[in-house]
């Protein structure tokens, strides 16, 4: 799973040589597949005890949520907070209307609704691919949280939830995404490993840096189409 | 359009480059009338500061006329003259809205770069590397300026381009790094280095109300400007032993309240430290000399203020902390909440109460960028500040 994201410039130090970003985290996910591998291939209790250690490492690699468990064992999940200098109530409504979450979740395409509980969400998917499912929302708690999550069939079961708390007086409101994703095995498991990037953690952390922008200044901050003395 | 392109470190070249677009819609372009080399550009210039690209264009002191507006620009037209703050700057966040601008908490684009090197993310920049947001700068024809509603302000009819170009940053962050020090009347404020911040930041001292303003630095035309311009006593360290010793003696055994080191990660020395900092510097084991800030702690009074205006980006050795707790000191320092200053210092520059203009030594077109950074870093010819004419 090495692969770019899908718009460089908007991801941090990608593209821009400047990579200060991940080695510390590759660091440990290679370091947890020698140990795996090392320890399957000794085929002994120590060796199966090396292999977990490993895994531990991969699953830290992937998960680093500051102690936040992943939602089931298997998956991708991963839970990030921002604190936003608006009202609940406005940045509620903004996310309960799913059709915005293309703006700020840059690996969406589209999300359209069937009716007020279901939806149908394209993501990007490397090469121009996609990936679609059906979604519905699962708890409501106006100006509290907002959860959802595929409907059984879905090629990649995922699921997601927003949660909204006050901050201390004069710091606005604190949102907290989670997303958790359950791969399948094979092609399409590699596709989804692709879809979230090296790292789904600084994903949802740009997703949220991308929504306190567009809930506060009105608009993300870009670069993207500004001159420059190189051929891009 | 033409632009100041940074090629590698001693390497910028003046190209021709795409004109800039309106890109979101609190943006605006400006067509640049003025644009300066800022001592800090010399940082990017000698290559200490990390994740510049091939191709990025530098300047972030710059003014000139609106020719296009976004959408959500309704406070400026077409053909207003302006003056941009080099801080990007969005109104709207904690940071903003508590006047703290160069802490915007929405401006850089490359913030989680910024905060795998400081943790946090400050405000983008014009045209001072990736880390701060990768933005084009302002050495060039034209400029996409963002968040245009809350940044450029509009200068009165009479005053030239020369008289309120510095107020885009080297004015207002000389004169934040004294005003945050809380100067009181009586005091004395020395100043190391005499380019154009720690010349600003005298004028401004005497401007808040202080005694006294001592200037430290080698270059003869610095102290002279220093000395004639600014109204400041001078100690040049290369004839002088010992600074602190010297300043000691100046103020009657106390210290100076207040001491600014508007030198930064590139200073000069000649103690053994320093020379060990300049050793270590070129061998890129560490990122910063810091010569002059030690200075100004050792020698600040009990109970002062070191004020750093002075750009930093790294590590510091040696930095005598004991000291500064056994005199009870209080730092000030970070990039310039210019939005803070352009209007009061605008209304300064109107009744001529100052000139900023006093500190240009050079107007040249656009197209001698290239020496102009060369003549600039070795302080040849007088080199104390210099104007490009797009």
């Amino acid at each position: 799973m090495s692969l770019p994201r899908p718009r460089n410039d908007r991801a941090a130090g990608s593209g821009s040589g400047i990579d200060l970003v991940q080695a510390e985290r590759w660091g440990a996910f290679l370091a947890g597949g020698s140990l795996t591998l090392f320890g399957l291939t000794r085929r002994s209790l120590p060796g199966l005890g090396l292999a977990a250690a490993g895994g531990g490492l991969i699953a830290r690699a992937l998960l680093r949520t500051s102690g936040t468990a992943p939602a089931s064992g298997t998956g991708v999940a991963v839970a990030r907070s921002v604190t936003v200098n608006r009202p609940i109530a406005e940045l509620y409504a903004y996310w309960r209307d799913l059709r915005n979450l293309p703006r700020i979740m840059d690996h969406l395409e589209s999300v359209t609704l069937d009716d007020d509980r279901r939806s149908h969400w394209v993501a990007k998917a490397p090469l121009g691919t996609k990936v679609e499912w059906d979604a519905e929302i699962a708890e409501d708690r106006t100006n509290e949280l907002i959860s959802w999550r595929s409907i059984a069939g879905a090629e990649i079961p995922n699921r997601g939830s927003v949660r909204f708390d006050a901050a201390p007086v004069g710091r606005g409101s604190e949102v907290t995404v989670t997303l958790a994703y359950d791969p399948p095995a094979g092609a399409v498991g590699t596709a989804v490993a692709k879809l979230l990037g090296e790292e789904p953690d600084q994903q949802v952390r740009e997703d949220l840096r991308r929504f306190k922008a567009v809930m506060e200044a009105g608009e993300a901050p870009t670069v993207d189409g500004q001159p420059s003395g190189r051929e891009d | 359009m033409k632009a100041v392109c940074w090629r590698g470190p001693n390497n910028v070249q003046v190209e021709t480059v795409p004109d800039p677009q309106i890109l979101n819609p609190r943006d605006a372009v400006v067509k640049i009338t003025s644009t300066a080399i800022c001592g800090s550009d010399l940082h990017l210039y000698d290559g200490y500061i990390p994740a510049l690209r091939g191709g990025d264009i530098l300047g972030h002191e710059f003014m000139g006329e609106i020719v296009e507006t976004g959408a959500e620009v309704k406070n400026l037209a077409v053909g207003d003259r302006v003056v941009v703050p080099f801080t990007i700057a969005c109104g709207r966040c904690f940071f903003c809205e508590r006047q703290l601008w160069s802490l915007c908490d929405n401006s850089n684009p490359h913030a989680a770069a910024a905060e795998k090197l400081y943790g946090f993310s400050g405000s983008g920049l014009f045209g001072y590397s990736q880390i701060y947001g990768g933005y084009a700068g302002g050495q060039a024809e034209y400029a996409r300026v963002p968040f245009a509603d809350v940044g450029p302000t509009k200068v009165p009819h009479g005053l030239t381009d020369e008289q309120v170009l510095f107020l885009t940053d080297v004015f207002p962050t000389g004169y934040m790094a004294v005003e945050s020090a809380g100067i009181q009347p009586g005091d004395t404020v020395a100043v190391w280095g005499c380019g154009a911040v720690g010349l600003f930041a005298i004028v401004s001292a005497y401007l808040l109300g202080a005694e006294r303003v001592i200037a430290i630095d080698r270059v003869p035309e610095r102290l002279a400007m220093a000395r004639d311009r600014a109204k400041a006593e001078t100690i040049d360290y290369e004839e002088t032993d010992d600074v602190v010793e010297a300043l000691k003696q100046m103020t009657g055994g106390r210290g100076p309240d207040v001491c600014v080191d508007a030198v930064g990660l590139e200073a000069h020395g000649t103690s053994f430290t320093a020379k060990l900092d300049r050793v270590k510097h070129a061998a890129r084991l560490t990122t910063d000399r810091p010569y002059a800030l030690r200075e100004a702690i050792q020698a600040c009074r009990k109970g002062g203020v070191v004020s750093i205006p002075g750009v930093y980006g790294g590590f510091l050795d040696k930095i005598p902390f004991g000291a500064a707790f056994a005199k009870g000191l209080t730092f000030k320092m970070g990039q310039t909440h210019v939005h803070r200053y352009i209007g009061p210092l605008m209304e300064r520059v109107q009744a001529a109460e100052v000139d900023p203009s006093f500190v240009i030594t050079h107007s040249v077109p656009l197209d001698k960028a290239p020496e102009m950074y060369r003549t600039f870093r070795e302080k040849e010819d007088g080199c104390i500040k210099v104007v490009l004419k797009p």
